[in-house]
């Protein structure tokens, strides 16, 4: 294990998905950022730079270890060498959070490298419950699950997705990570009202927010097709749906996440002060 | 050579080694501030960007399909047969041979 | 004019796999607009992500082949193979382990001989870049043994250590494409040592008999029989360029004494 301070939650201010193109402007000066995010996968090396700068930022930030492969939402059984590398990475890091997605990457001996999206059925419950239970129990931790961005429904969903996800944590004890651009850019491409989706969410159950910039397509029928790339700013109606769930759910822990066109540290580092703005706001009210 | 020569020529050439390295050491390896971003890898959780387009055309990953439409540097590269005669490939003029016209 | 409206249909991650991996595929007819009208366009964006995420993944992989074949070249070349040879594993860092092989048994770049080479050549780097850190033996180490204590030592070698022997000038072609102002490369043989000082993997040639050397004291060679081993195959072997190498590259770990 790192011997290093230990954060044991995140703390309730913006923190960003943190790109080794920004090590040196992070260390010196992080200015509004008071965190950060990993993606589990890119640390399961065996050694060299990436494991060496994790070690250093882990030294003065708290860690989110976000991942994006265990195909939770998967068919088949999870990856027993993933599983082993994820705990070999959370018990050398303790990270403050860790947590994964309502999704599927891996089918047979594949892994396709995207978040693929999995109907809400009592079946399809069932197998993300004993997914979930399998990984926390190796962590000896609690994870959060994140709600995913859809492009489309599945017919023989029964659940509604924050029912589901609901439903997942009362079986499994698991915390929930709130997407606010997926839950825009869902209820866009599905038609149905991302203030009404916050509304069902638990969100007492939430303990972190993510916030990232989208792309705008259409479908076949001229209808709006937004696609979550993380490629860009967050939109002025993403800043407000948060502004909804904060009032909501009171401050927590926001992300910036800026995965593609990854843009020079000053202008990630203003969108983690626009989040920073955003939670003072709620703070001050609370403290009122 | 003789065991004897030999286990001098290694002495010798050891110590050789060990002045190269010590004198000549270290082009200023800097720590985990640098980069190596290109050889990092990535996994995120992002859709590519932009269009639904890519990878959904038909004809585009047939692999007989596929033909070399341009070329990059290995247009500059220009690799002449081997001193034993095999030919090497990968000239100028081979590259130009396969060209669609 | 009105339809009936499209009935319920299971969609199992084999038939969304199928269809999202060939578009000649039709979508799966479970996937829904919120109109239950089929997704249609809406499931490209899957097509789409898989295929750019793992081209790019391929990309960054193999910057310099990427360079050589021009990047439309590669995208076209990433498509077929990713299809072929989608992953066996989530770490992307690793991803392409089969893409030098792919590339030898393209009849459209068999004129381009040295592809192969420079992409197992780039696969080496990044395993070398992930390699697990040990501590490099101090050079003066080896003084301090009796010129026949050395002959009989071992060595242990890092595992960021990586040999490739190739006909081609691989060392050179890689060095024009990521240097700028470094030459052209002329037509030779060369052997590949790579190693990582510290986090950035660095290609060099050997000299002759260098790899032969290397790999015996990596098959557990004394010191004295891969001299004798490398000297066989070159008697111009030059030892103490080979060991300057592998010192200036940290990549001796530890001296084994004959006890």
């Amino acid at each position: 294990m790192l011997d290093t301070p230990t954060f044991t939650h995140l703390p309730l201010k913006p923190g960003v998905g943190y790109k080794p193109q920004h090590f040196n402007d992070i260390v010196s000066h992080a200015g509004a950022v008071g965190w950060l995010e990993i993606h589990a996968e890119n640390y399961m090396g065996d050694g060299g730079r990436p494991l060496a700068q994790l070690r250093h930022l882990a030294e003065h930030f708290p860690i989110s270890v976000h991942g994006v492969g265990m195909s939770i939402g998967g068919e088949g059984d999870l990856d027993r060498d993933h599983l082993t590398r994820l705990k070999h990475l959370i018990d050398w890091l303790n990270p403050a959070s860790f947590s994964e997605h309502l999704a599927w990457s891996t089918h047979d001996t594949e892994f396709y490298n995207d978040l693929l999206p999995l109907p809400y059925t009592n079946a399809t419950l069932a197998r993300v419950c004993s997914h979930i239970n399998q990984v926390q129990d190796l962590i000896g931790r609690k994870m959060l699950l994140e709600n995913p961005s859809s492009y489309l429904a599945f017919s023989e969903s029964t659940w509604s997705e924050p029912g589901f996800l609901k439903e997942v944590s009362k079986r499994t004890g698991c915390g929930l990570l709130l997407d606010v651009n997926n839950v825009f850019v869902s209820a866009t491409n599905l038609d149905f009202s991302p203030q009404g989706y916050i509304d069902q969410y638990p969100l007492d159950l939430v303990g972190e927010i993510h916030l990232g910039g989208h792309d705008e397509d259409e479908d076949d029928h001229g209808h709006p097709l937004l696609i979550d790339s993380h490629g860009r700013e967050v939109v002025d109606p993403v800043w407000a749906l948060l502004d909804y769930a904060l009032d909501r759910a009171g401050p927590l822990p926001l992300l910036i996440e800026w995965d593609n066109d990854v843009p020079d540290w000053p202008t990630l580092e203003a969108e983690a002060a626009r989040a920073a703005s955003a939670l003072a706001r709620v703070s001050t009210e609370v403290a009122k | 050579m003789s065991n004897t020569a030999k286990t001098f020529a290694v002495a010798g050439a050891v110590a050789a080694a060990m002045t190269t390295a010590l004198t000549g050491a270290a082009s200023a390896q800097s720590k985990e501030k640098c980069y190596g971003v290109s050889l990092a890898g990535q996994n995120d959780c992002a859709a590519g960007p932009g269009t639904t387009c890519a990878g959904t055309s038909t004809v585009d990953y047939q692999g007989n399909a596929w033909t070399l439409v341009d070329a990059g540097t290995c247009a500059s590269i220009d690799l002449p047969a081997l001193a034993d005669g095999t030919e090497r490939k990968g000239s100028l003029e081979a590259l130009d041979r396969d060209l669609p016209a | 004019m009105t339809t009936d409206p499209l009935p319920i249909a299971a969609v199992d991650q084999t038939a969304f796999t199928r269809a999202m991996m060939d578009a000649a595929v039709d979508t799966p007819k479970g996937l829904r607009d919120s109109q239950n009208r089929p997704a249609g366009r809406r499931f490209n964006v899957y097509r789409n992500n898989v295929a750019v995420s793992l081209t790019e993944a391929l990309m960054q992989a193999f910057p310099v082949v990427t360079k050589l074949l021009g990047e439309e070249n590669m995208k076209g070349l990433a498509g077929i193979f990713l299809r072929a040879h989608p992953p066996q594993s989530p770490l992307m860092m690793f991803y392409g382990d089969e893409f030098p092989e792919f590339l030898a048994g393209m009849a459209q770049l068999s004129h381009i001989g040295y592809l192969p080479d420079v992409a197992r050549l780039e696969q080496m780097m990044r395993l070398s870049y992930h390699a697990a850190d040990t501590a490099a033996i101090d050079p003066a180490a080896l003084g301090a043994l009796t010129p026949e204590a050395l002959m009989e030592a071992r060595v242990s070698v890092a595992p960021t250590v990586h040999l490739l022997r190739s006909p081609w000038p691989v060392v050179d072609i890689w060095r024009f494409n990521m240097i700028d102002g470094a030459p052209k490369p002329q037509a030779s043989a060369q052997d590949v040592l790579i190693t990582r000082p510290e986090f950035d993997p660095q290609p060099a040639a050997l000299p002759p008999g260098g790899a032969t050397w290397i790999s015996a004291l990596m098959g557990g060679e004394t010191i004295g029989q891969a001299f004798e081993v490398a000297s066989q195959e070159n008697n111009n072997f030059d030892l103490s360029a080979t060991l300057a190498l592998l010192l200036q590259g940290g990549a001796l770990t530890e001296i084994h004494r004959k006890d």
